[in-house]
């Protein structure tokens, strides 16, 4: 009876050198969950109403994540870290564990979502004041953060999928954290169902992997696809599969329709979830079986092309969104794809210090976003406008955000998109071996571009039509408490000065202490195309000028016609789902097998008349007696 | 040791005894009743937890706590039970939630109250259930499977709601009309058998694992027969429609425990009788035996989607969760199995914590309607409210609480299925079914929307007979709960039982 109580602890850390705080990662995933503890049972009693006690947790864990991360690279890398203990038994020979593995992507995604975390749980501290439901807010946030360090953390890939589905809750709890209104619940159900779609196909590639490795344990498949154990279709059917998972959760095309919506959260919960963090789950995944994907070019190929697609269309209908946080969200899923298409070019390293810079400067902007809408009381720009006068450091720390993002040097956003670019650039031109097809590169490097100059554009717009000109709002504006202003200055210091990180050519950046895939080739910068992206975004930023600086009484993009309709319709995505699968399930079919009564046999069986049913009962009986008889 | 030899016989005939008692009692008494029934069913409780600390781990293969006397010597039947590690979670289960109930209904009775008759049944349910998971002779199972008919039944018809009488009906017929067949099943296996201890026939469950019971069309007729009898218990599509009656309209305890135990002597019956018994025969039905699975998933949640009664909803929901249960058995794996009995505990734990929360939401709003009683629920009953949410968002699966296992690792195994199986046939049930999860997390969402979000009825808004979770509901409840998370975070609890047990079935099929 004890023994069923006790764990059996079987440790094979691969390096007694891993010290006391690698050796014990397991803690920083561990703590938020005790915060959620003592939040949900005791959090009201407390001054803060529970939300020192998540700060508390989340301020250990990102201490411990940077610790960790400080040494490893002091140490040059370090090697990976692998504990775990068994979880329970599964038949006769299997077993799952609840592990860790962390190397360099763990311990760099740690760093983003602690860091991240507790940026936005002091933020709330102002933005939530006052919130009906402020304690379990931070009790939501920790499990959220927990869930997502153990997804990061996970050794296997059942332990993963349990942090893929929480952090999918987490995201439904806070999307519809004011669920007195019905579209805030609308978008909560929209985004767990939308990216439970894309779960499915990810739980059969992990069905595919286990059954042909059979293990969960992502470092016992890796080592099999190294040693060419496992097939190429198997390899390419699970990468595929696996890639909807991806799909669903950094919302790619065709299942990026829930992350807009899913804007109706409050907005310090946008920052962390839907853009910082959770969305970055599916480029999360393909990195860490970058090993899995590099064996497909097939597979590879589909993620550049899906990622190229993505941060074309939505790069467009950021530019036609009045709601500040949709051009914020919009562009996510448009940065996503940078990400997921650096991947797919096999430029690992890049897509992964992508989402590194991403992650400051993002979730930048949306703490700024709310701190205007916390000050304005609406989402539309066209109720803004003119709030650098009332403003002051939301406006400044804004101004960095999107210059980060538009990619102008030295800001940190010019780096990582532009290592991206360089290195599609080169796969293209055949210049850098290629585990995809080199065309597929020069399509990515190409719409790459193009989606620059959008990017530009249209943050361009959003500076303006927010900060410049005239007030178009009610009342009188106010800039946020220091609450509020102190995470901005942090993540704008961060957006300034985290692209150096990966500075090209330096040998020990970014992508050597990372080494997505045990890749750790250095990247190189090509002059030609710096000024080829500085130029483009450059143009962006002074066409959204021209057109914005002073806010024109009609929105020139409405010139483009047609095409705008359709950007203004999102390309009527929403509606065929909502029309052609959503209501047809929901409301017809259901209700044709709900209230159908059954015809023929069934009927007459399932009438509930006595007389039949006994005449029946004799019948069967006999009929089967009589067969037994007669064998 | 005589404690290890009578516990099982405590556990099941407690509960009968406190029947026996409370039938004595005059007329009026009704807190001599209800303190009886505490008693009874805590006591057979209490012998459910002797038995797991009695319960031997390291041989959970093993039949257990075995008792094995003389009874009705003509036909060699005989007074045998045991639990291994399958029938144990099952047996504390039964013991659990059936004293649960009782203590619910310590202070909420459905109308017409009469707490004699109501008491007196349930305990009689209960040596019915726990005698079902802890039989070891054809005939012993046979009389406790029926045992439970009767009181259900009167459950339901008596103190039951709208058409009562009609579902109490179909209930009663369509487990008859299965149970018919399975006695036949039972009696042919009967006289094909050879005890090799004493040359007779026999209704021993263990020896007649171990038998050969003539042409394998012979066997097909068996295999119906028991098919017949646990499909429709279960129940599997297209033999499901007395359930949603038989929810909707049975009284708050009697959902309970039909959907949290009854169901589960459905596919306890597969698990014990029939794939042990004819193993070639289930590798032959298991193809078909999937097909009705998954067509259950998503039959079930479809259904649920188009349900405007909550109780009739938890109802369906239970059709797909069983089909979970199903899709494991009949991979034949050690995974499926597995996954199958924590599924049926982790529903039993659910579903039975729904059906409470169902009942005294309806004990409140005199309706059932899901439209009538939301939008609003969470902020009228905040507590009761955060208690339906969290049980919602178990029963549709997410990790970390008790649903999840149950769902994926019948997943997997369908992805696995055992050797002689059709690989791409039961893959593509595993893709269905995860396709049910999809829709299963739709109507379960839409659910709370529909019923706990948004703003309060005006209707309800003042009225101050609808009060918040009560003392009684809190300790009858906070079991499951806890439960729910504990199964989900340590599912060792029941796969540690579960596992050698399991494994010595899934010989049979590898």
């Amino acid at each position: 009876m004890v023994a069923v109580l006790l764990a059996h602890e079987e440790a094979h850390a691969t390096a007694q050198a891993a010290g006391f705080f690698a050796g014990n990662a397991w803690l920083i995933p561990a703590l938020p969950f005790v915060a959620v503890g003592v939040i949900v049972f005791f959090g009201k009693r407390f001054r803060g109403k529970g939300a020192e006690v998540g700060i508390a947790a989340t301020s250990i864990s990102w201490l411990l994540s940077v610790i960790i991360l400080v040494t490893r690279y002091v140490g040059g890398g370090g090697p990976v870290v692998l504990r775990s203990v068994r979880w329970f038994p599964l038949g006769r020979d299997l077993g799952l564990g609840l592990g860790m593995r962390l190397d360099g992507l763990t311990s760099i995604m740690f760093v983003v979502v602690t860091t991240v975390s507790l940026l936005v749980q002091i933020y709330s501290l102002g933005y939530m004041h006052g919130d009906r439901r402020y304690t379990w807010y931070y009790a939501a946030l920790n499990i959220f953060t927990g869930s997502m360090l153990n997804l990061v953390i996970a050794d296997n890939l059942m332990q993963l999928l349990i942090g893929w589905e929480l952090v999918g809750i987490c995201s439904y709890l806070l999307i519809g954290h004011w669920w007195e209104e019905k579209p805030n619940s609308d978008a909560a159900i929209k985004a767990f169902i939308t990216t439970k779609t894309g779960d499915i196909p990810f739980l059969i590639g992990v069905f595919v992997l286990f059954a042909a490795a059979r293990t969960f344990n992502i470092t016992e498949i890796i080592h099999q696809v190294e040693d060419g154990n496992l097939s190429h279709v198997t390899l390419t059917a699970a990468a595929i599969l696996l890639f909807g998972g991806a799909i669903g959760k950094s919302a790619q095309f065709p299942l990026h329709v829930w992350l807009p919506d899913a804007m109706a959260g409050p907005t310090p919960v946008s920052a962390l979830i839907h853009a910082a963090t959770m969305v970055t789950a599916g480029v999360f995944l393909v990195a860490r079986l970058f090993p899995v994907f590099e064996a497909s070019p097939q597979a590879l190929n589909e993620v550049a092309l899906i990622g190229a697609f993505t941060m074309l269309l939505a790069a467009l209908l950021a530019m036609v969104q009045d709601d500040i946080k949709r051009v914020l969200a919009y562009s996510t899923v448009s940065q996503l794809a940078y990400m997921m298409a650096a991947l797919g070019v096999g430029a690992g390293n890049a897509g992964i210090f992508h989402l590194f810079t991403h992650a400051w400067f993002k979730a930048l902007l949306f703490l700024g976003a709310g701190s205007v809408i916390h000050a304005v009381h609406s989402n539309n720009m066209s109720e803004m406008g003119g709030l650098r006068k009332f403003m002051p450091h939301t406006y400044r720390t804004f101004l960095i955000g999107s210059v980060a993002l538009a990619g102008i040097p030295p800001l940190a956003g010019f780096w990582s998109k532009d290592e991206i670019l360089t290195e599609a650039f080169r796969v293209g031109a055949r210049t850098i071996p290629a585990h995809g097809s080199p065309v597929v590169g020069s399509i990515v490097y190409g719409v790459g571009i193009v989606t620059a100059f959008l990017t530009a554009f249209y943050m361009s717009r959003a500076v303006h039509l927010t900060f410049q000109g005239e007030y178009r709002g009610h009342g009188r504006p106010h800039e946020s408490p220091a609450t509020m202003t102190g995470p901005l200055w942090v993540l704008a210091g961060l957006s300034l000065v985290a692209g150096f990180a990966g500075f090209p050519g330096w040998q020990k950046g970014f992508g050597a202490w990372v080494g997505v895939g045990g890749e750790t080739r250095v990247p190189e910068a090509h002059l030609l195309l710096i000024a080829v992206s500085v130029v483009v975004a450059l143009a962006g930023i002074g066409l959204g000028r021209a057109l914005y600086a002073r806010v024109p009484a009609r929105d020139p993009l409405l010139r483009l016609g047609w095409f705008h309709t359709l950007l203004v319709n999102k390309y009527y995505l929403d509606e065929f789902y909502m029309r052609g699968i959503v209501r047809p399930i929901r409301d017809r079919v259901s209700a044709a097998i709900g209230t159908r009564k059954g015809g023929g046999i069934l009927r007459y069986l399932q009438s509930g008349d006595v007389q039949r049913y006994a005449a029946a009962l004799f019948a069967g009986v006999a009929i089967l007696a009589f067969l037994f008889t007669k064998f | 040791m005589m404690l290890d030899e009578w516990v099982l016989t405590v556990a099941v005939f407690a509960p009968l005894a406190g029947a026996g008692v409370i039938a004595a009692l005059p007329k009026g008494r009704e807190a001599a009743v209800k303190m009886s029934a505490l008693v009874a069913s805590g006591v057979a409780l209490v012998a459910g937890v002797i038995a797991l600390a009695r319960f031997d781990f390291g041989s959970t293969g093993e039949m257990q706590l075995g008792i094995d006397k003389g009874w009705i010597d003509s036909i060699g039947a005989r007074y045998h039970m045991g639990v291994d590690g399958i029938a144990l979670p099952l047996l504390l289960l039964t013991v659990l939630l059936t004293f649960l109930c009782v203590l619910y209904s310590q202070r909420i009775m459905p109308k017409p109250h009469k707490p004699k008759g109501f008491f007196a049944l349930i305990l009689l349910l209960e040596t019915g259930m726990a005698g079902t998971f802890t039989a070891l002779d054809l005939v012993l199972f046979f009389v406790f499977w029926e045992l439970v008919l009767v009181p259900m039944y009167f459950l339901i018809a008596v103190w039951g709601s709208e058409r009562k009488e009609y579902s109490a009906i179909k209930f009663f017929l369509y487990t008859l009309f299965g149970s018919v067949f399975m006695l036949l099943g039972f009696l042919a296996m009967y006289f094909r058998s050879v005890d090799p201890a004493t040359g007779k026939h026999t209704f021993d469950m263990l020896v007649l694992q171990h038998q050969a019971f003539g042409s394998p069309a012979f066997e097909h007729m068996i295999f119906l027969g028991l098919f017949l009898g646990f499909a429709i218990k279960v129940p599997m599509w297209p033999f499901h429609t007395w359930l949603p009656d038989a929810h909707g309209d049975a009284p708050t305890v009697g959902s309970v425990l039909l959907a949290g135990i009854l169901l589960k002597m459905g596919t306890y019956g597969f698990i014990r009788i029939a794939l042990p018994m004819l193993p070639e025969r289930a590798v032959e039905w298991a193809p078909y035996i999937g097909a009705l699975a998954v067509i259950s998933i998503l039959y079930g949640a479809l259904n649920c989607l188009a349900q405007k009664d909550i109780k009739r909803l938890i109802a369906f929901s239970s059709v797909g969760h069983m089909g979970f249960v199903m899709l494991g058995i009949a991979t034949l794996t050690d995974v499926g199995i597995n996954a199958a009995v924590f599924g049926m505990v982790a529903h039993g734990i659910i579903t039975g914590m729904l059906f409470f929360l169902a009942g005294s939401v309806y004990e409140r709003y005199h309706t059932r309607v899901i439209d009538d009683i939301g939008p609003g629920m969470l902020l009228k009953l905040p507590r009761m409210g955060a208690i339906l949410a969290f049980s919602a968002i178990a029963s549709l699966g997410l990790p970390g609480l008790a649903g999840f296992w149950g769902e994926v690792l019948a997943l997997l195994a369908a992805f696995n299925p055992a050797r002689g199986l059709s690989s791409p046939l039961f893959r593509a049930y595993a893709v269905l079914g995860g396709v049910g999860t999809i829709l299963t997390a739709g109507y379960f969402l839409w659910l709370l929307q529909r019923l706990n979000l948004g703003q309060v009825r005006e209707r309800w808004a003042n009225d101050p007979h609808i009060d918040d979770v009560r003392p009684v509901e809190v300790a009858a409840w906070s079991p499951l709960l806890v439960g729910i998370l504990a199964l989900g975070v340590y599912p060792r609890a029941v796969l540690e039982m579960t596992g050698g047990a399991v494994s010595k079935l899934a010989g049979f099929f590898s």
